[in-house]
């Protein structure tokens, strides 16, 4: 059981003295990014000790359940390598060796041994590419927010650009910038910056028409009502599009590796393969994997810390 | 029945403070979509005063225009002809000493920011330094009966809570004028109560001028010491009512008031016939 959403003390709500005694009470959902209780955080009662009249008691599990809880969640992932490790336990297909074979070449080839060193470049080209993608998704889908006419121009441009298979256009980066790390920071560029840029134009676009009333109404320049209006509201969006970013990211820069390249993961699979190290491979695929899963539980985590407040309303609409 | 049409009510107790009206509005037109196909003129002449201190109930069928008109008075919408006197200067954007509460508090109040954070907002807008925010959000916060809710987020509150947050906001910078579109609307009956009898106590406690659009009629009369009346649209003045019960008002004695009955009954027939 995922205890994330669970009412946090549902009698936390405190009333005031003249409010009404219909006054629904409130249930505070737990919008905690990493689940700790840390003081001041959205999910906070406002203490002044009163409780409301609909208080049921209940109080959050303690931490250790919850991490078992989490564990527990993994439980299918978990019987799907336990296959694996039985069903390839006396494997002699060259394509298929045991696991536990794969495990042991991995922590030869990439804990102890030199291999981690492909995971370098590999992350630096990751690392420059997205970030330059995020920010110019994000100040450009911005930029054609504020200037209406050029989106209106562009916008159909974006959108054919948009459907064309990034591996497609590697021939002809290959082609200007050569094989260098340009070329594979500006594939990973290239390919992810769309879905950054048409959600940052689209969240912004959908900003709720009564939030800019308001932003008038409370006199905010225009400077202020992008950064505190415009942008917190179109956020949800804007971090959908930087989470599909990341994918492509990650996948580009696999692929700017498997052509014309002599380092970084992408080749180091692609090198197994061609030297017919079956297993040196599939460790390359399996360290992947792993890379992918904690650059995505990183992106998680940020996106609990910036949208707590929307996934707690997201909450509490649900509840309604 | 005492009433006036047209500008200024004659019969009205004396609640200006000031010199002049603070707010005057003067053959008011908005159409819609001007020389287009589907234009359409919501507002067609509407014309009249609040004095300082004044509260004014603007009521009407629905449809009748009046989001519309609040929304040309606060500066918000661009009047297509006529006049609309804030203080005695035309408004060109939303002035600074007017405050405007929208009936949709969820969606007018940022999810983003704690509730201290947003009554702040216009406290900061106007640069105001940080202890004197802090000290003014805990006023307001108090003015509207709510306690110690500050670091809550509005998701988190009740509805009228919620509406007591962007009353509170629109006090946080002592405003001489308040505009306030159906505020109560969205609230269950028992609240509704009670934020009316709130409004009426910050209208005394902050001397603030109100303006308030209404489909409800009971409310206009238990709030208002004037009601206007608009005709369906395009809207025009249909009659401007002085409410001539006593103050402090309460829900309990006010609504029982025989006065209250015969205005209650004016109104209705004013606002149902066509």
């Amino acid at each position: 059981m995922s205890t994330t959403n669970s009412p946090r003390d549902a009698g936390g709500t405190t009333l005031p003295a003249s409010a009404p005694a219909t006054a629904p009470a409130v249930t505070v959902p737990d919008v905690a990014p990493a689940g700790s209780g840390s003081a001041g955080r959205p999910g906070a009662p406002a203490g002044n000790g009163q409780r409301g009249p609909a208080g049921n008691g209940r109080r959050r599990a303690p931490a250790a359940l919850r991490a078992l809880a989490s564990v527990w969640r993994l439980w299918f992932f978990a019987a799907l390598i336990v296959a694996w490790w039985l069903a390839s336990a006396s494997s002699s297909s060259p394509y298929f060796p045991p696991l536990s074979e794969i495990l042991h070449r991995l922590v030869d080839l990439w804990i102890t041994g030199d291999s981690k060193k492909d995971l370098v470049p590999s992350l630096e080209h990751f690392a420059i590419g997205y970030a330059m993608a995020g920010a110019i998704g994000v100040v450009g889908g911005a930029l054609l927010w504020y200037f209406r006419h050029v989106r209106d121009a562009i916008t159909p441009l974006l959108y054919f650009v948009y459907v064309i298979p990034s591996a497609a256009i590697l021939p002809a980066i290959i082609a200007v910038l050569g094989i260098g790390n340009g070329m594979k920071i500006a594939i990973i560029v290239l390919a992810s910056v769309w879905p950054t840029l048409l959600n940052t134009v689209d969240g912004m676009r959908g900003v709720d028409p009564l939030q800019l009333d308001t932003a008038r109404v409370l006199h905010m320049s225009p400077l202020r009502t992008v950064r505190s209006v415009v942008l917190p509201a179109a956020l949800p969006q804007i971090m959908a599009g930087l989470r599909n970013s990341l994918q492509i990211s990650i996948i580009m820069m696999v692929v700017s590796e498997l052509v014309a390249s002599t380092s970084g993961i992408g080749f180091f699979i692609l090198d197994a393969q061609q030297r017919f190290a079956i297993t040196d491979m599939w460790t390359g695929i399996i360290v992947l994997a792993v890379v992918g899963s904690l650059l995505t539980l990183v992106f998680v985590a940020v996106e609990r810390l910036v949208l707590g407040w929307y996934i707690g309303a997201r909450a509490v609409e649900g509840k309604r | 029945m005492t009433t006036s049409r047209g500008g200024v009510a004659t019969d009205r107790e004396p609640t200006a403070r000031g010199s002049g009206p603070v707010l005057s509005v003067e053959s008011l037109r908005k159409v819609y979509n001007a020389g287009r196909a589907d234009e359409r003129e919501a507002i067609a002449d509407v014309s009249f005063e609040v004095e300082a201190g004044e509260f004014v109930c603007i009521v009407g069928p629905s449809g009748a225009g009046k989001t519309t008109l609040l929304r040309c008075l606060s500066g918000l919408l661009p009047l297509t002809s006529g006049t609309a006197l804030f203080e005695g200067a035309a408004m060109q954007r939303v002035p600074e000493q007017v405050g405007v509460v929208f009936q949709d508090y969820s969606r007018s109040l940022f999810p983003w920011l704690s509730i201290s954070r947003n009554i702040a907002v216009p406290l900061k807008v106007r640069k105001v330094d940080r202890q004197a925010r802090e000290r003014r959000v805990r006023e307001v916060l108090t003015a509207v009966g709510l306690g110690d809710v500050g670091k809550r987020y509005p998701w988190q509150l009740s509805g009228g809570m919620q509406q007591r947050v962007a009353i509170a906001r629109a006090l946080a910078y002592q405003p001489d004028l308040l505009f306030m579109d159906e505020p109560f609307a969205s609230v269950d009956a028992q609240t509704r109560f009670d934020l009316e009898d709130l409004i009426l106590r910050v209208r005394d406690e902050y001397g603030v001028t109100i303006v308030l659009v209404t489909h409800d009629i009971d409310e206009a009369v238990y709030l208002a010491d004037r009601v206007i009346v608009l005709s369906p649209a395009p809207s025009q003045v249909k009659e401007i009512v002085a409410v001539d019960l006593a103050k402090p008002r309460s829900q309990a004695v006010t609504r029982s008031d025989e006065r209250f009955t015969a205005l209650r009954q004016h109104l209705l027939e004013l606002v149902t016939a066509s």
